[in-house]
């Protein structure tokens, strides 16, 4: 059960902690900056954060026992003489680093060892806590990479990484645009998965194409990796084969749109959404922030209203700003327009931190 | 050697003091003043070693030309300014 939550904001790294008297915002770090997304280790208790400075890159840092320190950011290698390579609009594509847009830890026996997805598209590992990271160039060089595309920003970008819990290097990641990819040997080599995902945005000879989807997010059940749940651009998609093959699921009450989805830690059959109005609005239905749960794999599913504002709400929720905690039973999330929200009862009822941070990239329990 | 003068806004990241460095070419003082801190370069360069896209580098007043080689010219007493472009909002 974890009381504390890190909020990571458009201006700065907001800590809330669960006291007494409740959920309160107990320390803020960055202040000004842009803080991206921020990775807990449970091996070793040690926290980081991806941070955009815009005019001077992106960084990372990582906790010390005082504060922060500037560690590595994951840096592209040189990209060869000669080698034109443009990106969907047509433009060079610059070979360095947009975006931390995904930050896991790896398997329990190695320590040290992160994992980080970025646009334009390099997938990065580190084997000393960040200290120096190595791109994955079997990923990068399949020949494949050059069909990802631009979805939730110009460039494609690994957003989700799904460490297998059962051996570590299994490793799943999900791009946007690009589907699902597979390991078996920690990166060496990757397949494509996701087949009976679908494709609204695309031409008919691709709707199938599992390169052409636009997966928003990717959930691993821990106790049941087998078990994926995808939040994709146009449905949500459910997995019982490790990613192999996905099932739609239709009937998403108010909307299949959205961009997080959570899986419990040791249910697969209970997940988490955020829903809104699709594509083209992108805010939620009828001005009232839900969350929808299914505890049956997704033959039904329950709108929780609960402590949720229900009129003229145009909260947006990213795909890392909602979270799930290792009992399952504490959620948290945040929205572009600056609320916090935590249930203590898997999303029951919902308590309002605020409503007046920045806009919230990321919430994680640290 | 010519003067380096960074932006006041990178000092809050990455101390910047104005520095010295000999060189025939942007690139050539850059990486000069670089080597002795080494944590700025990434600041101001990308991956490739190009100039951050909105950053802007000016030696004697002129902007520079060649954001990704840094070629451009500096003599003996140049000065040199790494700032921000205006363009990054």
């Amino acid at each position: 059960m974890s009381d504390t939550l890190h909020v990571a904001t458009r201006k700065g790294l907001f800590t809330v902690q669960r006291k007494r008297e409740g959920w309160n915002i107990a320390k803020v770090d960055f202040l000004g900056d842009n803080v991206t997304l921020t990775l807990t280790d449970r091996r070793d208790g040690r926290h980081y954060a991806a941070l955009d400075h815009g005019h001077f890159g992106v960084k990372v840092h990582r906790s010390t026992a005082t504060g922060w320190e500037e560690i590595a950011a994951p840096a592209y290698p040189p990209k060869p003489e000669g080698l034109e390579e443009n990106d969907m609009w047509g433009r060079p594509l610059n070979w360095s680093t947009a975006r931390i847009w995904a930050l896991a830890a790896g398997g329990a026996g190695e320590p040290g060892v992160l994992w980080c997805g970025t646009l334009p598209g390099g997938l990065f590992r580190s084997t000393d806590h960040g200290a120096s990271w190595e791109m994955v160039r079997s990923l990068w060089d399949h020949p494949k990479r050059k069909q990802w595309m631009g979805g939730g920003a110009d460039l494609p970008g690994i957003h989700s990484i799904c460490v297998d819990p059962r051996n570590a290097r299994t490793v799943a990641i999900a791009v946007s645009t690009g589907g699902i990819w597979h390991t078996e040997d920690a990166g060496a080599s990757w397949t494509q998965r996701g087949e009976g995902m679908r494709a609204e945005h695309v031409p008919p000879e691709l709707t199938h194409d599992p390169i052409a989807q636009d997966v928003h997010c990717l959930a691993q059940c821990p106790a049941a990796p087998e078990r994926m749940w995808v939040q994709h651009h146009n449905g949500v998609f459910v997995s019982s084969d490790a990613g192999r093959t996905f099932r739609e699921i239709t009937d998403v009450p108010p909307s299949v749109f959205g961009f997080p989805v959570v899986v419990h830690p040791r249910d697969p059959d209970t997940a988490w959404f955020v829903p809104e109005i699709k594509d083209e609005k992108r805010i939620p239905c009828e001005g009232k922030l839900v969350v929808t749960r299914t505890r049956d794999g997704g033959k039904s599913f329950e709108v929780s209203r609960k402590g949720l504002p229900q009129s003229h709400a145009y909260d947006v929720v990213y795909r890392h700003a909602l979270t799930i905690d290792d009992s399952g039973d504490r959620l948290a999330f945040g929205s572009t327009t600056g609320g916090v929200w935590v249930s203590e009862d898997q999303g029951d009822s919902w308590a309002c931190v605020t409503h007046t941070l920045p806009p919230v990239y990321s919430v994680r329990f640290a | 050697m010519a003067k380096v003068f960074f932006t006041e806004n990178i000092q809050r990241h990455v101390a910047c003091p104005e520095t010295e460095a000999a060189g025939r070419t942007v690139r050539e003082v850059l990486e000069g003043a670089f080597a002795a801190n080494p944590q700025a370069r990434g600041y101001v360069l990308d991956d490739q070693a190009a100039l951050r896209r909105h950053m802007t580098i000016f030696i004697d007043g002129r902007t520079i030309r060649d954001r990704a080689g840094l070629s451009d010219a500096v003599n003996e007493t140049s000065s040199i300014y790494v700032f921000q472009a205006l363009s990054g909002g």
